[in-house]
């Protein structure tokens, strides 16, 4: 840190005597160096391993290109290709669906106890994939399905009414799961709106339909495209609902592919890699477009003049209409899919609820699933690890985007774009590329906790980028200077001004890279040995087990943990003033 | 014709508590005249500006558009903004960025229920930009206009819908000082030109005092006055409107001879004894605020004309400001000192006596303890 401030705050000053030149270059050449380790080099070893051939006991690697063949050229692909297509397209476009609806419903309408609703609507944000994925495959499976089972009770047929086993079952589910993130994103667009726009068409005569249709949903495009690109990128690199729902029934989509690459025998690493060329080859792509989007969609939000309130519309009677809307939708994703691990974990063995299941209700599984031996080890580590990368990467990217907004080193464009590479990175392809670079590099990281560290680092950089980007924005730069021009030092500044403003962004970008660390399972599925494991890896395992009680046990502590952990965090972040994140 | 009886309106704030922004706001607007709803900000302006068009569902009271009933509290009427057929300028100017400057006017008519058609929306859009002076940027993308030029789109989509009512929310205000005066001459043009009921909202008292035929002056949520520009100008009912519109100065005084038949009576000041235009009826001995504009304090090294009714003293000149136009002076008459906005070519020196006169009908004297309002 001391190498970074000294030059910079000279290169700051304007007057940068000839002999310190180079040392100007020390930060950035550091910073390059660590995030290029981060990011580039796993990525050089996994193109690298994909034009190997599977290492056997008899035979060495050799070059070839079969695994491209395979990956690319065989009856496969196409159906591969489209089925992934067709799960994130559906997947996005359910989760945008939903989102955008209720982030309208929430920021337009006046909509009663809509505060309760939006605090709910986030929930699904800390509970882990696999967790949604194990509690809908309880709802919603051909057989023992809670919801299947109540409607065929309902109507006594034998039909089966929901199948989560299926391509629309599986969009359901990870749709569901992600449209807190849509909910997000649109109510941020939503919130940037002048609502002057859309009253001066009420005052044209438009009536509420073609407000919606004419101008809100027109004006809302550039962030709607934004949207949709990130949910399918993000339901492109989804894990746990391809691989618990699709692989038993034979459905492969990308990722899901690249584990069963990994998994048969022998590995078939190099064949999983090209794979995960292929999905970084469209990611890379989705994210470049979005990217040239938002840029593009600055446009749309220079027109607005001062400063403006958002104004709700009375709704009238329909506002009953959208409160069923937003406690439908906290049913289907928090309180249905809650209860039914809270019931399940709570049972000798996984039985339908009835009667007479009711009376069988005992703590066992948390008994049981809390004498594991491994269960201790798991949660250290989890809790280790979530901490320690949040932490790290916090403070990484604090000094990181101060050089990049603040300074005018240069190279400094380049670490931005660098530490922001890890975003186009699936998190089982990075598992995958970091698994292969570390094998092959001897430094005895493989197998230890170290590896993950490193994974979850590379993986959420991008998080603490955006975060403190974001609020360093915000500060303006003359309060630094003024700090400067009252005759504090560099360090007294970056410590008493900078550092106090960037507080609220550092805190909630802390807490969700904590959360996000914690929920995380498809790059440590591939890193985690006996000793490393993390709680997501037990509960991936307890489930390929059948030990549905205990998960479901392990399930419910983790959820209510987790919640009891933001809710503190907000405490806390109100007391020292974080506004929300 | 509007008028607008009893409104008030009020917002849940944040924090729980209720603000009552517009408060028993009463007013009649004449067809095709020009009210003005001037005072300072936060005062309530928009609020009951929004309320009149709809988009906020005031508390009580009642609005009535050329004799049909737009919101009444006690008949339980409220008619939707976009059944009201009122044409608005936001402060924002609100221009919708994916359209052009075309489709941006031609909005109104293509949402109507009885949508004209394509030709008549063409013919008329093209006439109202014609007016604006825009008709050559019909083409060109909403956002790629300047600041008047989006003012004057905005206007035109007020216009092209042939509002029986039109609602202007700070329009200048986001110009530059050039530019706000010239758009100041157009709005008054065009609003005579189409014959427009208008109601205007404004900080700007020189801006209020050049367009309207009607002025009501509002200060936390009250109109506090309503009268025509000449009159809030030269006979302010309060302390309030005497400072907001203009600057003046304030003699405090009590009342030694209360009113004759032509409104005028003595008062004593730390100035001396003056005669004041009142416009309450003031009893003897009621302290009073006397009222005199800079520009009506006349300064003169000679001996000044005295007519029957007017004040004279004299006092020291004791600093000076030049602004180019006039020449601002202070002056100490006793130990009170006044504001005295002259003519440049007045050149007496700082500490020079000068004679100071203060016609009687440019004095008013103002109730120190606000007298009951009887606004409109
Ligand atoms: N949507 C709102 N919610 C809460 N308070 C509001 C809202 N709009 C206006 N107010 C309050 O009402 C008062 C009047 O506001 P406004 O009518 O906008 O004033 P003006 O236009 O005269 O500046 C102010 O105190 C303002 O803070
Ligand atoms: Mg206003």
């Amino acid at each position: 840190m001391a190498v970074g401030v000294t030059p910079s705050h000279a290169a700051l000053a304007g007057a940068v005597p000839s002999r310190r030149i180079e040392w100007t270059w020390a930060p950035i050449a550091l910073a390059v160096a660590v995030v290029a380790w981060l990011a580039l080099v796993p990525l050089a070893f996994m193109l690298w391993q994909s034009v190997l051939s599977p290492q056997t006991a008899t035979s060495a690697a050799r070059f070839t290109l079969d695994n491209y063949r395979t990956a690319y050229a065989s009856h496969d692909t196409a159906r591969l290709f489209l089925t992934s297509l067709e799960f994130a397209l559906g997947s996005a476009a359910l989760a945008f669906s939903c989102g955008a609806l209720l982030a309208w419903i929430n920021e337009r309408t006046d909509t009663p106890f809509k505060t309760l609703f939006f605090a709910l609507a986030l929930v699904p944000l800390i509970i882990p994939g696999i967790l949604f994925t194990v509690s809908w495959i309880f709802l919603g499976s051909p057989k023992i399905g809670l919801i299947n089972l109540a409607l065929q009770h309902a109507f006594d047929t034998d039909t089966v009414f929901i199948n989560v086993y299926s391509i629309p079952g599986m969009i359901w589910v990870d749709g569901l799961h992600y449209s807190p993130v849509a909910f997000l994103l649109m109510t941020a667009a939503f919130r940037s709106m002048d609502p002057a726009l859309e009253e001066s068409a009420m005052m044209s005569g438009a009536t509420l339909p073609q407000i919606m249709w004419r101008i809100t949903i027109r004006l809302a495009s550039p962030a709607t495209a934004a949207a949709l690109l990130i949910l399918f990128v993000r339901a492109l690199e989804s894990f746990e609902v391809p691989a618990l729902l699709g692989l038993p029934v034979g459905i492969e989509v990308y990722t899901s592919a690249i584990y069963d690459a990994i998994h048969s025998y022998p590995s078939e690493i190099g064949l999983a890699s090209a794979y995960g060329v292929a999905l970084l080859i469209i990611t890379s792509l989705c994210v470049f477009i979005t990217t040239r989007i938002s840029s593009l969609s600055g446009r749309y939000s220079t027109v607005t003049g001062k400063g403006f309130r958002p104004r709700v519309m009375t709704i009238g009677r329909w506002r009953y209409v959208t409160a069923v809307v937003f406690l439908i939708y906290v049913l289907l994703v928090v309180v249905l899919p809650f209860l039914v691990l809270l019931w399940s974990s709570l049972q000798r063995f996984y039985s339908v609820p009835s009667l007479a299941a009711l009376k069988n209700l005992t703590f066992e599984p948390y008994r049981r699933v809390l004498a594991y031996p491994e269960i201790g080890t798991a949660i250290w580590n989890s809790v280790l690890l979530s901490l320690a990368s949040a932490t790290l990467i916090m403070i990484a990217t604090s000094i990181l985007c101060w050089i990049v907004v603040r300074t005018k080193l240069p190279g400094r464009w380049f670490v931005d774009h660098l530490a922001s590479l890890p975003l186009v990175f699936p998190g089982l392809v990075l598992g995958l590329s970091i698994m292969v670079c570390y094998l092959t590099l001897p430094i005895g990281v493989y197998g230890t906790i170290w590896i993950m560290l490193i994974a979850y680092v590379t993986r959420f950089l991008p998080y603490g980028m955006r975060y403190n980007t974001a609020s360093l924005l915000q500060v303006h730069k003359e309060l630094e200077e003024s700090a400067a021009m009252s005759g504090a030092s560099l360090r007294t500044t970056f410590g008493r001004i900078v550092l106090p403003l960037l507080k609220p962004g550092l805190i909630a970008g802390w807490i969700y890279i904590v959360i996000v660390s914690i929920r995380e399972l498809a790059s440590s599925i591939l890193l985690y040995s006996p000793g490393t494991e993390v709680v997501s890896v037990m509960i991936w395992e307890l489930w390929q087990n059948g030990q549905y009680v205990e998960l479901s046990a392990l399930g419910v502590m983790m959820i209510l943990v987790l919640f009891c952990f933001v809710m503190l965090a907000q405490l806390v972040g109100r007391r020292f003033g974080v506004a929300d994140a | 014709m509007l008028s607008v009886k009893s409104l008030n309106t009020e917002y849940a704030a944040a924090n729980g508590q209720v603000v009552k922004a517009a408060q028993d706001v009463s007013f009649e607007v004449p067809d095709g005249e020009l009210f003005t709803l001037l005072g300072p900000s936060g005062c309530g302006k928009t609020t009951t500006l929004r309320s009149i068009a709809g988009l906020e569902r005031p508390k009580s009271g009642a609005i009535e558009v050329s004799g049909q009933v737009v919101y009444s509290s006690e008949q339980r009427v409220f008619v939707a903004p976009n059944r009201r057929n009122f044409g608005m300028v936001f402060q924002s100017y609100a221009i919708w960025p994916h359209m052009n400057v075309f489709k941006n006017v031609a909005f109104p008519l293509e949402v109507r229920k009885a949508r004209p058609s394509r030709k008549e929306i063409e013919q008329r859009v093209m006439r109202v930009l014609a007016a604006v002076q825009l008709a050559e940027l019909a083409d060109r993308d909403a956002t790629k206009l300047s600041g008047g030029q989006q003012q004057r789109l905005a206007l035109a989509r007020a216009l092209v819908m042939e509002p029986r009512l039109l609602l202007l929310d700070e329009p200048l205000s986001n110009l530059d000082a050039k530019l706000r005066e010239a758009m100041r001459f157009e709005l008054k043009r065009m609003q005579r030109d189409f014959g427009l009921t208008t109601v205007y909202v404004t900080h700007d008292q020189s801006e209020a005092l050049a367009l309207s035929h009607e002025i009501g002056v509002m200060n936390d949520g009250r109109i506090v006055q309503i009268g025509s520009p000449r009159d809030i100008y030269e006979r302010p009912r309060n302390k309030f409107v005497a400072d907001f519109v203009g600057s003046t100065n304030f003699i405090d005084g009590t009342v030694i001879s209360a009113a004759a038949g032509n409104g005028r009576c003595r008062v004593a000041t730390p100035v001396g004894e003056l005669t004041v235009q009142c416009v309450d009826n003031l009893a003897k001995g009621s302290p009073i605020v006397v009222s005199v504009r800079p520009e009506d304090v006349e300064l003169s090294e000679a001996e000044l004309a005295r007519g029957d009714d007017d004040n004279v003293c004299r006092g020291i000149v004791e600093a000076k400001v030049f602004l180019g136009d006039y020449l601002d002076f202070q002056v100490k008459v006793g130990e009170s000192v006044l504001l005295a906005r002259v003519h440049p070519s007045l050149r007496t020196p700082t500490g020079d006596p000068i004679n100071v006169r203060m016609r009687a009908e440019k004095c008013v004297a103002i109730a120190e303890v606000a007298a009951p309002r009887a606004a409109a």
